[in-house]
């Protein structure tokens, strides 16, 4: 939800260094163009954000809080710290969560080598997991012709929830129940395979940044996902629009 | 227009003299589940039987505060002298009726001189238990819809909010929000259309003190909202009300049909150029819905999750629109402001907390009920003069305020004032106004665990430290409350409740530790003795273990 | 303006589909009367099935999976029928520590229900509620929309006794 922006000129700082940036962008997009690294797992480019994941919180001087990178917008002389001793304990306490949350063994994932929560874990230095395993037993939708749904590996980013609704304009997906008991859904629940609203385009799969959603039938190393897409749709359709 | 409501009013008190007695008999939530409702039929009766219904009249009114001595019935003849009966049965509505020109019924009779009564003083309940909730006319009578005739044709926009500003309110949901600033901000956002939401979904387990405001007074709040709507420039209100409060839900709609027809609501208010509409939207149990955002996304139709702020709804609400949103008891003290003045209100209470503030008590206390107290008043007068001590005689422990937000007080610490920054200094907040008292059989680790269970099946699922890590910290609580509890889970407990405070999305999650850092600051010592036991063969031996401060 | 959606016919011809139907044309038919709508289905039937969830995601032109989020969001909604006699036990603060779970738990083992649950031949549906709001008579249940506090487990379970016998009667 962006909010509407004269676009002006902000000069702040991120880890020390100068940036310039205009007040339509977020304090992510500019450490991205500046070669910050700053980690998340639920912001795609191309769909809203919902800051969800809390990866990718900052610190601004002068304020006690932290705050989502992904959703705070550039101010006028704001100091960011990007990668505090602070924010690295709880970028990996938040992992151990998602982790423990369900089940997550690489060893038997589709999208072992190329899963961004595993990539993730590697970054930040995860070695072992602190808080006890969750592990829910939770069925796998296998009824769709061409892809499969793991809600066992799902981190309920809702990246598919929201590329289905914003870009596909399907809204096949979306989330339902509370809690620890949320789980991505197809229509009425139904098996994804029965779902009349989906239009087997497969921008689900491709933005899922773990193996919950996957193509059937491609063999681990073929698991690699392709986002790039969006950015691209997402521009020629604004340029059709201008 | 201002004749108009004089002219309402001067009828309905000419007809209140008609009557030389009137019983009152509480009909909100609390006397009604003890069968006031029968009371008052029978009541009725007894007025027809002894032909008594020329000078005396029966009238259902709202809240009178004692809801643990219900069915609670007032007569009023000339005050002072109001008499007070407390646990009326059906049977006694014949000796009440026959008392009426003679000796009060001693046998039911509860003393109005006790310091329940006399230590209080009533802003936001000023007409709880003295009118007909269901009646305009009894709340123009008692002044009501004055302060918004008053600001709308005597006041600029600006000048009611700078009443406000003077009056020192502070939001009483929780926050402590000075409402003059959020009040300005909302005035001072661009757009032509803005939103006044009262927010009603009460949803800490043991307040009731919304609830009863809305049973007891509806109009009161209407007015504070359309007060509202006028100094911030909206024309719209919804009030957001807890799908769990039926009774509460059916009079708002009375009072908002009524308030139409009198034109106080409506387009053109009181004759005015003031157009100012109220609807309501019920809500449907999603705790989390008392935050501002998850109640905005609930209000158009989704589900109930928070967005991160900023942009705060003042500028950025509902459908994208400025939005000012109050609770219900902030909104009930707008009309006394505007009518008094905010110097008024802020002659009221500490240097920073003006005014009153209504609390529920409950738990293990003798005088349960709905109290309002100026602010800075102590817990020691709350609970040992007003609330008239722990029920069976034991001592108190601790009092619970602020809900699954809040935490802990003990007893050594109840000669604090009540005020925002004496309660948060203490490790608690103020909170809607919930005050749960325990006696020395409670135990605080299963407090902990209550209402960490509470928070984690209100969590609505969209971020990761408030979803997974109360379950986690749930899971750690209840293996202390098994004695199954090690050293290593209190490292890990503490470390979860520093994440989950820190790096959760909204208020839930991050005052969800709040009642297990609380109970881990003064009752350190019960979570070790809660922790892992060794059998001997003759039962349990609790193993006391130095933990690491 | 006619909404196109006026005419989505509801899934039978139960006249109770009129109230539903009236709380929708009140919201102008927009997804923003979700809530509102599926309030007033389930005050109707009692429940939410999924013909009545698809009817309500055609009308409002809403989406099927953002219906069913919503409705699994809020406890209020139910997806199952409730049993024909009711017992809600208030799990507030104050009826918690007034002995609220032990309460609950021997009505729990007296049925053979967890909280939530209903018998199987549909008896009795048990469930808890976050506070009623009437905590000065903790602890409190509402059995059947009656509000009955200051409870204790014997009576409690001889006013759902009571319930039981009511219905043999009804059925002898």
């Amino acid at each position: 939800m962006k909010r509407p922006f004269k676009t002006r000129i902000k000069t702040l700082k991120i880890d020390g260094i100068d940036v310039g940036a205009r007040e339509d962008e977020t304090i992510l997009e500019l450490a991205q163009e500046n070669g910050i690294f700053i980690p998340t797992l639920c912001h795609l480019e191309g769909v809203h954000d919902v800051g969800s994941c809390r990866l990718c919180l900052v610190e601004v001087k002068g304020s006690n809080k932290l705050f989502p990178s992904c959703m705070t917008y550039a101010e006028e002389g704001m100091e960011v710290i990007t990668n505090s001793e602070r924010l690295q304990t709880y970028r990996r306490q938040v992992l151990d969560l998602l982790f423990s949350e369900r089940n997550h063994v690489c060893a038997v994932c589709v999208s072992n080598g190329n899963c961004e929560l595993q990539w993730m874990a590697g970054k930040l230095g995860i070695t072992h997991v602190g808080v006890p395993y969750l592990y829910p037993q939770l069925a796998v939708d296998a009824s769709h012709p061409y892809y499969a749904h793991d809600p066992n590996r799902c981190i309920l980013c809702t990246r598919c929830v929201r590329v289905c609704d914003e870009i596909e304009g399907a809204h096949t997906w979306d989330v339902m129940g509370r809690g620890v008991d949320c789980q991505i859904i197809s229509d009425l629940n139904e098996p994804w395979g029965l779902a009349e609203s989906c239009t087997r385009c497969g921008k689900c799969v491709q933005v899922c940044p773990t193996g919950a959603l996957f193509t059937k039938g491609k063999a681990v190393a073929e698991m690699k996902k392709r986002h790039e897409f969006l950015p691209y749709l997402r521009s020629m359709r604004e340029g059709r629009n201008e | 227009m201002f004749n108009k409501l004089e002219e309402i009013a001067l009828e309905e008190r000419g007809k209140a003299e008609q009557y030389t007695h009137t019983i009152n008999v509480c009909t909100a939530a609390g006397c009604a589940s003890s069968q006031s409702d029968a009371v008052k039929e029978a009541l009725e009766n007894e007025v027809r039987n002894h032909g008594v219904e020329k000078w005396c009249r029966v009238r259902g009114t709202g809240c009178m505060g004692l809801c643990a001595a219900g069915p609670l019935v007032a007569v009023e003849p000339e005050k002072p002298d109001e008499v007070l009966y407390q646990y009326v049965k059906v049977e006694d509505a014949g000796d009440i009726v026959a008392s009426l020109e003679d000796k009060p019924v001693e046998r039911l009779r509860c003393s109005t001189d006790i310091p329940f009564f006399t230590r209080q003083k009533k802003i936001a309940l000023e007409n709880s238990g003295y009118i007909d909730p269901e009646s305009i006319e009894e709340y123009i009578a008692r002044d009501g819809y004055s302060a918004l005739m008053k600001a709308i044709t005597e006041m600029a926009p600006s000048d009611v909010i700078d009443e406000i500003v003077a009056s020192g309110l502070r939001g009483r949901g929780g926050g402590g929000y000075p409402t003059g600033l959020k009040w300005t901000t909302v005035a001072k956002s661009d757009g032509d259309t803005k939103y006044i939401i009262c927010n009603a979904d009460e949803g800490d387990p043991g307040a009731f003190m919304d609830r009863s405001v809305l049973e007891s007074d509806p109009h009161r709040v209407l007015e504070g909202m359309a007060i509202a709507g006028y100094a911030v420039g909206a024309s719209q209100g919804y009030v957001y009300v807890r799908g769990e409060y039926p009774l509460a839900v059916a009079r708002l709609k009375t009072a908002i049909r009524q308030a139409r027809r009198a034109n106080m609501l409506g387009s053109g208010i009181g004759g005015t150029l003031f157009n100012f509409h109220i609807d309501i939207r019920l809500g449907a149990g999603a705790f989390v819905c008392g935050e501002e955002t998850a109640l905005i996304a609930s209000i158009e139709g989704k589900r109930g999750q928070p967005r991160p702020r900023p942009p705060y709804p003042a500028e950025f609400g509902l459908w994208g629109k400025p939005t000012l949103i109050n609770n219900v008891e902030t909104l009930s003290s707008i009309a006394p402001i505007i009518r008094n003045g905010g110097d008024w209100y802020a002659q009221i209470g500490t240097a920073t907390s003006k005014g009153t503030k209504v609390f529920a008590l409950a738990g293990s206390i003798n005088n349960t009920g709905l109290i309002e107290v100026p602010m800075g008043t102590t817990i020691n007068d709350i609970i040992y003069e007003i609330g008239g001590g722990v029920s069976g005689g034991g001592q108190c422990k601790a009092i619970q305020t602020g809900g699954p937000s809040g935490g802990c007080i003990p007893a050594d610490y109840f000669d604090t004032p009540v005020d925002y920054e004496s309660l948060a200094k203490l490790g608690s907040i103020m909170g809607s106004g919930g005050m749960i008292v325990m006696d020395e059989s409670s135990s605080m680790v299963d407090v902990a665990r209550f209402f960490m269970e509470f928070c984690m099946t209100e969590s609505c699922g969209r971020c990761v430290p408030c979803r997974v890590g109360t379950v986690h910290m749930y899971n750690i609580l209840d293996k202390f409350s098994h004695h199954e509890a090690t050293p290593r889970d209190l490292v890990l407990l503490e470390k979860l409740c520093d994440m989950v405070r820190n790096t959760s999305l909204c208020g839930l999650g991050q005052t969800a530790p709040n009642p297990v850092l609380s109970t881990l600051r003064y009752f350190r010592n019960e979570y070790v003795e809660h922790m892992v036991t060794e059998t001997n063969g003759s039962g349990p031996v609790t193993k006391q273990m130095e933990v690491a401060q | 303006m006619i909404s196109r959606n006026e005419k989505i016919e509801p899934p039978s011809d139960d006249k109770r589909w009129r109230i539903v139907q009236a709380t929708m044309q009140r919201n102008g038919f927009t997804r923003d009367g979700l809530i509102e709508t599926l309030h007033t289905v389930q005050q109707s039937f009692g429940f939410l099935d999924d013909d009545s969830l698809r009817y309500v995601a055609a009308s409002l032109n809403a989406p099927l999976s953002q219906v069913y989020g919503v409705s699994t969001f809020y406890h209020l909604f139910s997806l199952k029928p409730a049993g024909r006699n009711t017992c809600v036990v208030c799990m507030g603060t104050a009826c918690y520590i007034k002995g609220a779970p032990s309460l609950l738990e021997q009505i729990e083992n007296e049925y053979g229900l967890s909280r939530g649950e209903t018998t199987e031949d549909g008896h009795l549906s048990l469930m808890t509620a976050r506070c009623l709001g009437s905590c000065g008579l903790a602890p409190v249940a509402v059995i059947n929309g009656h509000i009955a506090g200051k409870l204790n487990a014997e009576e409690a379970l001889q006013r759902l006794q009571a319930l039981q016998e009511v219905e043999n009667v009804q059925q002898a």
